[in-house]
């Protein structure tokens, strides 16, 4: 297990570094940072002190090797807005998402187990067939139209949530969170019907159903188990697409987290807090993928001989 | 010599269960070859409300900006903020007004054309560069396939969304930026799908004899492989063409896609946003509009899933009644 792991992360350095240098060069294609920082009355030689101050004279080699030397050292550079550590201003916007997407992908992941498995479980029902219509259309809104449409019901017309922000206690959530949580849910819930649906119909489940089992018990201990596995690559891949969502969320409900700050940085050409941002966003990504591809191998042990080879 | 030719006589209908999906229509069982993929989809209530909703916004792209005229940019500032199904201004009000008068019926038509514009070239030529790409690479498998798929990786690693953003943010947010920076993000997901079936296919015993009889590998993959692939990929590039209509209208609505003297759905809603409390009609019927075409796409990309895989397609041509029945005991898979 831990070669396995080791490898994965070998080969993660790689498009790690790729991202980095993508997001670095495009930064600096974004225009001068001397013009939007400094006053238009700046004299050139203010300008160019300002260029000087922060490196943007050199060639861009020479920045890039600048950049990567410091990323060795954990230098991320500093905001230009707030002369703050990038690194710090990232870290500190990162719990905010972190919560928001972790409580979106519980609540997704065991709404999309408990209908999913309960449409399954009668193919072409009644029931299977509102739950698919239901999903497919939660897979189809528009995160923001949900988002302002929440605002204008619930926010606007009932006075029952906040319409923005983090004070409000655990009421400030339930907008965030059900927006980021209705597509995944949608799509989730359509990968668990449809693996359910070949799950209970596999001999092993005949056969533990003929032994007796009760169907809660063939839903859970059985067929369950075996239709992990698709839905957690899906789950993977909707976590990714998470921060997607976060964009758009936290700048319609200022949410003070890491897309929110990728955002600004991008208009106040902020980049050396971009760049930690992206990284910060990256490395998660990655982790996520590598702790995704562990769970794959608890649960299946085919793949777990192949990884142990 | 005369088994031999006994032989090619018995082969030739067979050759549908060597090939699958190969032979599309005529390969297929007896029972299958009389139903038409038309008739097919006619029988089926659902997919064909799908395929009617879909045609019609598509021809409301198509032909609705040359009906509506120049009602969508029409200002009549006496008529601000008209509430829905008023008839009071024609027809065109029948959706209401924005705060300059102009009908949000005619401009959600030509929003239509917008969406449509930058989704509809996006979709294609991710479609087109991941499918080679991705054959390619799965065909020749070795250093070729490694390259693609770390590059694909790459690519898939980051949130395409934030990626369209860095990107529209340094080059001028216009229809051909969008197309081209959505067709980049979305490459990936035709690379690993063709990757994956042609790796499969290449191991295969006719492409075995094709190459024994030295067809070149251009050849092999443009008559053998890709013939194969192609349903997965266009069932897959309806699913696609959701996502891409999504994330234009996202990127329109924080400022970076569509600009405005244009107009597209997404920014629409954006743009009706302030006007939440007192024209609620100004966002719901964008909105309204972008979820019509997802759900009906995605509905008709699960139809043709289970239409263009021979082992899923009884599912299909069953009279109803006998479907259902055989549905609730949960029938084995003709694959297993």
């Amino acid at each position: 297990m831990f070669h396995f792991v080791r490898r994965r992360m070998l080969s993660s350095v790689l498009p790690l570094v790729a991202v980095l240098l993508g997001v670095f060069v495009l930064a600096r294609l974004t225009g001068d940072p001397a013009s939007l920082y400094l006053p238009e009355s700046a004299t050139p030689a203010q300008r160019a002190a300002f260029t000087e101050r922060n490196g943007f004279d050199d060639s861009i080699w020479q920045q890039i090797a600048d950049y990567f030397g410091g990323v060795f050292q954990l230098d991320f550079g500093e905001s230009l807005r707030t002369g703050e550590s990038a690194a710090t201003m990232a870290l500190r916007a990162f719990p905010a998402t972190l919560q928001l997407a972790g409580a979106t992908m519980l609540i997704a992941a065991a709404g999309a187990v408990v209908i999913g498995s309960w449409a399954a479980f009668r193919p072409n029902s009644l029931a299977d067939r509102i739950a698919s219509f239901l999903s497919m259309t939660a897979a189809s809104v528009p995160d923001f139209w949900f988002a302002i449409t929440g605002v204008w019901i619930f926010a606007v017309g009932l006075g029952a949530l906040p319409t923005s922000g983090v004070s409000d206690g655990m009421l400030s959530w339930v907008l965030p969170v059900a927006t980021l949580a209705i597509r995944p849910l949608g799509v989730l819930t359509q990968v668990v019907r449809g693996a359910m649906v070949s799950a209970l119909s596999a001999p092993y489940v005949r056969l533990a159903r003929s032994k007796g089992a009760g169907s809660v018990r063939v839903v859970s201990h059985h067929a369950l188990r075996n239709a992990a596995a698709p839905a957690l690559t899906v789950a993977g891949d909707l976590t990714v697409s998470l921060v997607n969502g976060a964009v758009v969320v936290e700048t319609i409900f200022g949410w003070p987290g890491i897309g929110k700050l990728m955002i600004d940085s991008i208009t106040g050409r902020d980049f050396a807090v971009l760049q930690a941002a992206v990284l910060l966003t990256a490395v998660t990504i990655f982790v996520l993928n590598i702790v995704i591809d562990v769970c794959y191998a608890l649960l299946d042990a085919r793949v777990r001989e192949t990884a142990t080879v | 010599m005369s088994s031999l030719s006994d032989k090619a006589a018995d082969g030739r209908p067979g050759t549908g269960s060597d090939a699958p999906a190969a032979g599309a229509e005529p390969a297929a069982p007896a029972r299958d070859s009389r139903v038409s993929l038309w008739r097919m989809l006619l029988r089926d209530r659902v997919a064909t409300a799908a395929a009617a909703v879909l045609s019609l916004v598509v021809l409301t792209a198509v032909f609705g900006p040359l009906l509506v005229g120049s009602a969508a940019t029409e200002q009549d500032l006496d008529n601000t903020n008209q509430p829905p199904f008023s008839f009071d201004d024609g027809w065109l009000g029948i959706l209401g007004t924005d705060p300059l008068g102009q009908s949000v019926l005619a401009r959600l038509v030509v929003a239509a054309r917008t969406t449509f514009s930058v989704a509809v070239p996006a979709v294609a030529l991710a479609l087109a560069v991941g499918a080679l790409v991705g054959m390619w690479a799965g065909y020749h498998r070795g250093l070729r396939e490694t390259l693609a798929m770390r590059v694909a990786d790459i690519i898939m690693s980051f949130p395409s969304l934030l990626m369209a953003v860095v990107v529209l943010y340094v080059f001028s947010p216009s229809v051909a930026n969008l197309v081209v920076v959505l067709a980049i993000t979305r490459i990936p997901v035709y690379l690993r799908t063709a990757r994956a079936e042609s790796t499969e296919l290449q191991s295969r015993l006719f492409v075995d004899a094709a190459r024994t009889f030295g067809t070149s590998s251009g050849a092999i993959i443009r008559r053998h492989v890709f013939p194969i692939v192609l349903p997965t990929l266009l069932t897959l590039a309806t699913l696609e063409f959701c996502y891409v209509m999504l994330a234009e209208s996202s990127l329109s609505f924080l400022g970076i896609g569509i600009q405005p003297p244009d107009v597209s759905w997404g920014l629409m809603v954006s743009q009706g946003r302030s006007y939440l409390q007192t024209a609620w009609w100004l966002t719901f019927f964008p909105g309204l509009a972008i979820i019509v075409t997802t759900v009906s796409a995605t509905v008709l990309a699960a139809w043709a899933r289970l239409a263009t895989d021979p082992a899923q397609r009884w599912r299909l041509t069953l009279p109803r009644r006998a479907r259902r029945a055989r549905n609730a005991p949960a029938p084995q898979e003709a694959q297993s």
